[in-house]
């Protein structure tokens, strides 16, 4: 899932760079069209059949410049081009690898200049409810702080803290709570 | 030994009714109590035990199927209420049922009792009248046969357990000068409707406010949001909630009559850049302390329940969050992380002279005892989740409530400091539970759906 959603964003990044993405096509899972048969051949041992490669996922590819615009906001929000932010427990702090996240994501943001983001903060159930509350916030605001720093307007990034009300996984594990420590990008208007 | 004392009773009830249907309906009038002069007689029990009391089915004096159904309800409800403070010993239904019912209230033959080896028996009768119940009640010592208690109801028919939660509430004033908590409420959130916000990142559940007797009786929805509802705190008057909403997109502070009655005030007026959480009603009910990161960072506020007067009482880069006040409103304690973890803090209403309290490994939503309990309870972190603690002003000592079992948070006393609501993960799903205050008598309250955040009304 983190993966699909990174070379998506790669795609794009790499157009919005003008790279030539289009010739580094995605692998398609597609079985290989048997050579002709030559009668003159046919006694021949067959050869052996081509190694097929493993069936990947294919990622989603824009097919212009502005297809992610043209989309709606539920599809866009759906396939999101953004990268949640993930923290420590009981962390706040936007870590190194975060700000690469942000990064990403402010790339976006300047490219749709017209997009609102509302900025989810959420966080795992080992915490309290009520704490929890201040903490989601306290996330919002640090992703939020740190994009207005690169230069997205302010008045484009809002927040809005679910504390541990809507895990992403509602698992037990420490993996679903690293999971449900986030910033959470939504695209509310464009 | 009894002691008798002469009481008269004032015919006007004025205690709040809280009936409500499905929405709430404004609360009926209070059952009449009849205008009377009686002799009072305070029961006792053996030397160091407490009365023994027996509560057999009320007389039905109509026979229409209802009465015969509120006779029985009644016994049992009374039954039930008058055990939960643990003043009286509630002698088993089943050991009596043989006993024969009174033919008058005022003509009660105690051999029976006597041998029960009850101290006191609560006999009553309901007549139904259109859509009114006549109830009279008789508490008949049974050493003497004098009656020790009696009193007359009428009111609406289609609550007959408000008539057993009041003569409850008046039994535990008059022979235990002790307030009462059978005509109180719990609100708290759930999702038991089953109702999913189709957002844009995955289907969620949705919250909304509930409330019920505090038995767990009668269970209704308060709110209805296709988002979430959740913290909700009842006004000092038990009129109205006050609760964190995200209904227009961002969490605010909403303060809803419960019976109905004009639009719900939005006191700490939110907008989508001033988020306010967490409301907590001073004890005179006119102002609210709540969380905002309004200024950058979670800190405390309180504004009159008006809107107006609004200041800032914390002011620490770190988190503060979850407010309560003291019982006589001159002081606030709070959750903060400014020390490492989240513990619990105290300041002044004014918010000087903040001290720290609670040194453990995370701690949240300190709610401040009633009177005559100078204590603090909150959630502590142990072992997988949490336990509900309780720290003493007096001696300084912390006592664990509960002790292990599933993931216990969010404790909220009843309005007489004896008991504790709240919400524990022990039978599964996050469940409503009370329990006295130390450690007894564990009463499950909700048992559909996903149900947090309790709190309980005056």
């Amino acid at each position: 899932m983190q993966i699909r959603q990174a070379a998506a964003i790669l795609a794009i990044v790499g157009m919005t760079a003008g790279a030539a993405c289009a010739k580094k096509k995605p692998p398609v899972a597609r079985t290989t069209t048997p050579p002709p048969v030559d009668s003159s051949t046919s006694n021949r041992p067959p050869t052996p059949p081509t190694p097929v490669n493993e069936p990947q996922p294919v990622p989603v590819e824009p097919s212009g410049a502005d297809a992610l615009n043209t989309r709606d906001l539920d599809d866009i929000n759906k396939n999101s081009p953004f990268q949640p932010l993930f923290f420590g427990y009981d962390q706040s702090e936007v870590s190194p690898e975060g700000q690469q996240v942000l990064n990403a994501n402010a790339e976006i943001m300047k490219k749709y200049a017209t997009w609102v983001i509302t900025i989810e903060g959420h966080a795992d159930e080992r915490g309290t409810a009520e704490y929890n509350l201040a903490l989601g916030e306290r996330r919002g605001l640090a992703a939020r702080n740190y994009l207005v720093s690169l230069g997205i307007p302010a008045d484009r990034l809002r927040t809005v803290s679910y504390g541990k009300e809507f895990p992403f996984d509602p698992a037990r594990t420490e993996e679903a709570f690293s999971k449900n420590r986030r910033a959470h990008f939504v695209v509310t208007s464009k | 030994m009894t002691k008798t004392i002469l009481a008269t009773l004032l015919t006007t009830a004025t205690a709040a009714v809280l009936v409500a249907q499905n929405p709430p309906q404004p609360p009926p009038a209070a059952p009449q109590q009849q205008s009377q002069t009686e002799v009072v007689t305070r029961l006792t029990g053996a030397p160091g035990l407490p009365p023994k009391l027996a509560v057999p089915d009320f007389i039905a004096l109509t026979t229409d199927p209802e009465t015969v159904a509120a006779a029985k309800l009644l016994g049992q409800v009374l039954w039930d209420d008058l055990s939960f403070e643990r003043e009286f010993y509630l002698i088993s239904r089943d050991t009596y049922r043989s006993i024969p019912q009174p033919l008058s209230l005022d003509r009660v033959e105690v051999s029976r009792w006597k041998e029960l080896g009850a101290d006191g028996v609560v006999v009553g009768s309901v007549r139904r009248t259109g859509t009114e119940l006549s109830v009279e009640v008789r508490l008949v010592e049974v050493a003497s046969g004098r009656s020790a208690f009696a009193r007359g109801y009428n009111g609406p028919a289609n609550n007959p357990r408000f008539f057993a939660h009041t003569v409850s509430d008046e039994i535990h004033m008059q022979q235990r000068a002790l307030r009462g908590v059978a005509r109180t409420k719990l609100a708290f959130t759930s999702d038991r409707d089953g109702e999913r916000l189709k957002g844009p990142v995955a289907s969620r559940d949705i919250q909304n406010i509930y409330m019920s007797d505090y038995d767990g009786a009668r269970q209704l929805r308060v709110t209805i949001t296709a988002s979430l509802d959740i913290t909700p705190a009842w006004s000092p008057d038990a009129k109205a909630i006050a609760y964190t909403t995200y209904r227009t997109g961002y969490p605010d502070i909403l303060v809803a009559n419960v019976y109905g009655g004009g639009n719900p005030s939005r006191p700490a007026r939110g907008t989508p850049t001033q988020h306010n959480f967490l409301p907590a009603w001073s004890p005179d009910g006119t102002k609210l302390a709540f969380m905002s990161p309004r200024d950058g960072n979670p800190e405390i506020y309180v504004v009159n329940r008006d809107g107006s007067g609004l200041r800032r009482l914390t002011n620490h880069p770190e988190n503060d969050v979850t407010p309560t006040w003291s019982p006589t409103g001159n002081q606030i304690a709070f959750t903060s992380n400014r020390a490492g973890r989240p513990q619990i803090w105290i300041m002044n209403a004014d918010g000087s002279g903040q001290q720290q309290i609670t040194r453990e490994t995370w701690c949240d939503r300190p709610t401040w005892s009633p009177a005559p309990f100078n204590v603090i309870a909150y959630a502590s972190q142990a072992g997988g989740g949490y336990d509900i603690r309780i720290f003493d002003f007096a001696t300084r000592s912390v006592k664990s409530i509960t002790n292990g079992e599933g993931s216990n948070e969010s404790p909220a006393f009843s309005p007489n400091g004896r008991h504790i609501a709240f919400v524990s993960s022990r039978a599964g799903k996050n469940q409503i539970f009370t329990i006295a205050r130390d450690g007894n008598d564990l009463r499950q309250i909700t048992k559909v759906g996903d149900n947090r955040f309790p709190n309980w009304s005056n």
